[in-house]
C-alpha cells in the first residue's frame, strides 16, 4: 500500500494531467485563434470557440484541484512556491483573468468591435500557459528559495532563467499540438481540417525541438533533474514511449485517422509529464520539500483522501455526461429548439 | 503605504470583488430554474424567454466569478503564506470539498448555456437546479473555510504549532453554520433585489410590460424570501458573536464599558479616546437580551479587553449599522412587495413601489459588503482569532502595493465592462407587452 502522501501526490499529477489534456487544449484553441490566418480565419475562430464554449470553465477546475490539494496535504510546499514566485503567479492570474473575462465578454458581446475581445483573449491564451511552464519549470530546477534579502528584484531571479522559459514555450507548444489534433475531430469541413492538420504536424516538429532544447538547458538550470532523467531505470523505456506515441501522433495525422490522432497526442503530452513527475519524485521543491517532509498531519491527508473519493463518485459521472452531450459526435442531431 | 496595509488592501479588494460575483452566481441560477420550471409547468413562452435572459447574465457573472476566485485561491499563498503554511492542513478540508462543487456547477453550467437544443427538457432543468445547488453549497463550504478564522477549531496548540488535528472538527467549527447561512440567505436577498431593482426600472417605463411583470415577481420572491428570514439568521450568528467573539460583538455595538441591561443602539459614532459611542439611539436591554436571552445579562465591553486586541472600532461600528440598516429596508420592502401581491392583480401598479424597488436595488451589495467589513475588521488584529497575527502571517515579498495597484486596475476594468455589458442587455430588454422569444440557442 502506497504512501498517504504518495497517494495524494498521484492526484496532484492526474489532476494536472487532466487540467494539461482538457484546459491545456483550450488554451492551444485561443494560441489558434491569434494565429487564424488564410481565406477560413474566421471558421477557424468560429470552430474555436464553438468547441472550448460549455466546457473551458470545467477543465479550469482541475487547476483550482491541484492548488487546493497542495496547500492541503502538502502546506509548505504551498507556501514556498508561492513566496518564492510571487511574481510569476501573479503574471500567471492575469493572464487566467484576462482570457476567460475577454472569452465571456466576446461571445456575450455582440456589439464590440469585432476582435476586441478576441484579441485579449487570443493574447493571454498565448501568455497564461508560458507562465505556467515557467512555474513548473522554475519549480524544477532547484533554485527556487524564499529570498533572504528583502529586495524586489529578487522575486525575478526565482524564475526569469532560460530554462523556465524553455519549458513555458514546450508547454505552449504541446497545448497548441493538442488543441489542432482535438479540433480536426470538432468539424466535418475537409479544408478546416487540414488547417488544423498542417498546424498540428508544425506543432510536432516545434515539440521535439523544444524537447530538445529544455534537455539541453537543464544541464546548467536544472542539473539534479537531468541526472534522473539521465541515470534512471524507467528513463529510457519512458523516452521511447514518448518517441513512439510522437511519431504515432504523426503517422496518424499523415493516414488522416484523426481519432488516433487524438489519442497519441494526449498519450504523448501525458508521458511528458509523467516523466516530468518521476524525476522530481520524491521532490515537490528541490532540495528541501519532499512529499514526505512537507506532508500534513495523517488525519488531514486521510480526510482529504476522503473528501476526493467521494467527491470524485460526483465527479466523473458528471464531466462524463458534459463530454457526451458536447463532443459525443459532430452529427449530433438538434433535440428541439426552445 | 506599508506592505502589511498593501496586502491587506489587495485581500479586500479582492474579496470584496469576488463576493459579488459569487453571490450572483449563486443566486442567478435560482431564478433561472424557477423561470424554466414555470415555463415547463405552464408553457408560457414568456417564462422561457426570462430563464434565457437570465441565463446570460449568469454566463458573465459565473465566468468573472471563477477567475476571480482562482485569483484569491492564490492570493492566500502570495500574501499569507505563514497563515496557508500553518493552517493549510487544518482548514483545507471545506476548501477541496468545494473545488468540487465549483466542478458541479461549471459542468452545470455549460450543459445549460449550450445545451438547449442538446438535452432533453427536464434533463436542461435538471442542470439549472444542479447550478444553483451547487452554487449554493460552493458558497457555504467557503464560508465554513472563513468561519473557522473567526472561530478557530480541530486542533490543539502546542509550542506555538497545530497538533492533533481534526478537519471535519474544524470544517464545522462553531461559526460554520451560522455564518454560511447568513451568507446564503445575503447572497439570495441580495440578487433578488437587484434584479427586481433593474426590472423595476424598466416598468417605470413600460407599466404594462409582461416580461418585466414576471421577472420583478420572481426576483421579488427569492430576494424577499431572503430578506425576511435575513434577521432570523442574523440573530443566530450575533449569539454565535457573544459566546466566541466578545471583542468583535463590542466592536459591532460600540460597547466600551461592561454592562448589564446593555442597549442596542441604533446609528451613533464610537469615540474610541472617551471610551463611548455618542449620537446612537439606544434600546436599553435588547443586547443583553438579544446576547443571552436575558435582558439583565452583562455584555463585555471593549475595555475588558487589551487596547491592543481592538479591532478598527469605528469602521466594524459604522459598517453594522449600514448593513443593519439596509436589511431592514430590504426586509421592509419584501413585506410590502407581499401585501401587494396579496391586495392587487399586479404588483407592478403602484409606481410608489416601483420606485421603491428601484433605489433599493443595490441595497443587498452594500449590505452584504458592509457583512464581510464586519466579519473580516471585526476580527483584527487575528487573522486566526486569538492564535495568529494578520502582521505575522505576511508574505517577504516587499511592494506590495504593485500587486495590489495592478489587481485593483485590472477589477476595476472588468466591473465597467461587465456593468456596461449588463446596461445593454437591460436596454435590448423586450418592449410591448407580447414579447417573442428568439428561439434557437442562448447565444446571438
Amino acid at each position: 500500500m502506497p504512501s498517504l502522501e504518495l497517494l495524494l501526490g498521484g492526484v496532484m499529477l492526474v489532476s494536472l494531467t487532466f487540467y494539461a489534456l482538457l484546459a491545456g487544449a483550450d488554451y492551444g484553441g485561443g494560441v489558434w485563434d491569434l494565429l487564424a490566418r488564410g481565406p477560413r480565419a474566421k471558421a477557424q475562430r468560429e470552430l474555436i470557440a464553438k468547441a472550448i464554449g460549455p466546457i473551458w470553465e470545467a477543465n479550469h477546475v482541475w487547476l483550482i484541484l491541484v492548488v487546493v490539494v497542495l496547500f492541503t496535504a502538502f502546506p509548505p510546499a504551498y507556501a514556498l512556491i508561492s513566496t518564492s514566485l510571487h511574481v510569476a503567479l501573479l503574471l500567471l492570474l492575469l493572464g487566467i483573468v484576462l482570457r476567460g473575462s475577454a472569452f465571456i465578454f466576446r461571445t456575450y458581446d455582440a456589439t464590440a468591435a469585432p476582435g476586441r475581445w478576441g484579441r485579449v483573449f487570443a493574447l493571454a491564451s498565448l501568455f497564461t500557459p508560458v507562465l505556467l511552464g515557467v512555474v513548473v519549470g522554475a519549480i524544477s530546477s532547484g533554485s527556487i528559495h524564499s529570498p533572504s534579502e528583502r529586495v524586489a528584484l529578487a522575486y525575478f531571479f526565482t524564475w526569469v532563467a532560460p530554462f523556465p522559459v524553455a519549458v513555458g514555450l514546450f508547454a505552449v507548444v504541446l497545448f497548441a499540438l493538442l488543441a489542432a489534433v482535438y479540433l480536426m475531430l470538432e468539424t466535418d469541413d475537409a479544408a478546416l481540417q487540414n488547417d488544423f492538420r498542417r498546424r498540428a504536424i508544425a506543432c510536432e516538429a516545434g515539440a521535439a525541438l523544444m524537447a530538445l532544447v529544455v534537455f539541453l538547458l537543464s544541464q546548467h538550470d536544472a542539473p539534479a533533474i537531468r541526472e534522473r532523467l539521465a541515470n534512471s531505470w524507467w528513463t529510457w523505456p519512458l523516452q521511447a514511449a514518448t518517441a513512439f506515441a510522437a511519431l504515432g501522433t504523426l503517422g496518424a495525422l499523415w493516414a488522416r485517422r484523426f481519432r488516433w490522432a487524438r489519442i497519441c497526442a494526449a498519450g504523448q503530452v501525458t508521458l511528458i509529464l509523467w516523466g516530468w513527475a518521476l524525476a522530481q519524485y520524491p521532490y515537490l521543491v528541490r532540495p528541501e520539500l519532499t512529499i514526505h517532509n512537507s506532508a500534513a498531519p495523517e488525519a488531514t491527508l486521510l480526510a482529504l483522501l476522503w473528501a476526493l473519493a467521494a467527491g470524485v463518485v460526483v465527479l466523473l459521472p458528471s464531466y462524463w455526461y458534459l463530454f457526451h452531450v458536447f463532443k459525443g459526435s459532430t452529427q449530433k442531431a438538434p433535440i428541439r429548439h426552445g | 503605504m506599508s506592505d502589511l496595509l498593501a496586502a491587506r488592501s489587495q485581500m479586500a479588494m479582492s474579496l470584496a470583488f469576488h463576493i459579488v460575483f459569487a453571490v450572483v452566481g449563486m443566486g442567478m441560477p435560482l431564478l433561472m430554474a424557477l423561470s424554466e420550471w414555470r415555463w415547463l409547468r405552464g408553457g408560457d413562452e414568456l417564462d422561457l424567454l426570462l430563464a434565457k435572459r437570465w441565463a446570460k447574465g449568469t454566463a458573465v457573472f459565473f465566468a468573472v466569478g471563477a477567475v476571480s476566485g482562482t485569483v484569491l485561491s492564490f492570493e492566500l499563498g502570495l500574501l499569507w503564506p505563514k497563515f496557508m503554511s500553518w493552517a493549510g492542513a487544518i482548514i483545507g478540508m471545506p476548501f477541496s470539498l468545494e473545488g468540487f462543487a465549483f466542478f458541479t456547477e461549471a459542468i452545470f453550467l455549460g450543459i445549460y448555456l449550450y445545451g438547449w437544443d442538446r438535452v432533453a427538457p427536464k434533463a436542461h432543468l435538471a442542470a439549472g437546479v444542479l447550478v444553483a445547488v451547487s452554487g449554493a453549497t460552493s458558497g457555504m463550504f467557503v464560508v465554513f473555510a472563513n468561519a473557522w478564522m473567526n472561530t478557530p477549531t480541530g486542533f490543539l496548540l502546542v509550542n506555538g504549532q497545530p497538533a492533533d488535528i481534526r478537519p471535519m472538527a474544524a470544517m464545522f467549527n462553531p461559526s460554520a453554520w451560522p455564518q454560511s447561512i447568513h451568507m446564503l440567505l445575503a447572497g439570495y436577498a441580495a440578487t433578488g433585489f437587484v434584479v427586481a431593482g433593474i426590472h423595476a426600472y424598466a416598468l417605470l417605463g413600460d407599466q404594462r410590460n409582461r416580461f418585466h411583470q414576471r421577472a420583478l415577481q420572481l426576483a421579488l420572491m427569492v430576494g424577499g424570501i431572503g430578506a425576511v428570514l435575513q434577521p432570523l439568521s442574523g440573530d443566530f450568528l450575533g449569539k454565535s458573536l457573544a459566546r466566541h467573539q466578545p471583542v468583535k460583538l463590542a466592536a459591532t455595538e460600540g460597547q466600551f464599558d461592561t454592562e448589564s441591561h446593555a442597549p442596542i443602539r441604533i446609528g451613533g459614532w464610537p469615540d474610541v479616546e472617551r471610551g463611548r459611542t455618542r449620537y446612537a439611539i439606544e434600546i436599553p436591554g435588547l443586547l443583553s437580551y438579544l446576547s443571552y436571552g436575558d435582558t439583565a445579562a452583562p455584555v463585555q465591553g471593549l475595555n475588558d479587553f487589551s487596547r491592543n486586541l481592538w479591532p478598527p472600532v469605528v469602521p466594524v461600528h459604522v459598517s453594522f449599522q449600514i448593513m443593519i440598516a439596509l436589511g431592514t429596508l430590504m426586509a421592509f420592502i419584501a413585506l410590502w412587495a407581499a401585501w401587494r401581491q396579496w391586495r392587487s392583480p399586479s404588483i407592478a401598479d403602484s409606481r410608489a413601489f416601483l420606485w421603491a424597488v428601484t433605489a433599493s436595488a443595490p441595497a443587498g451589495f452594500i449590505a452584504i459588503e458592509a457583512g464581510w467589513c464586519v466579519t473580516e475588521l471585526g476580527r483584527q488584529p487575528w487573522i486566526i482569532q486569538g492564535v495568529m497575527r494578520t502582521a505575522d502571517a505576511l508574505t517577504p515579498m516587499p511592494g506590495l502595493i504593485v500587486p495590489f495597484l495592478a489587481i485593483t486596475l485590472l477589477y476595476l476594468v472588468l466591473a465597467i465592462i461587465v456593468v456596461m455589458l449588463l446596461a445593454r442587455q437591460v436596454r435590448e430588454s423586450p418592449g410591448g407587452s407580447q414579447p417573442q422569444p428568439r428561439g434557437g440557442g442562448v447565444l446571438h
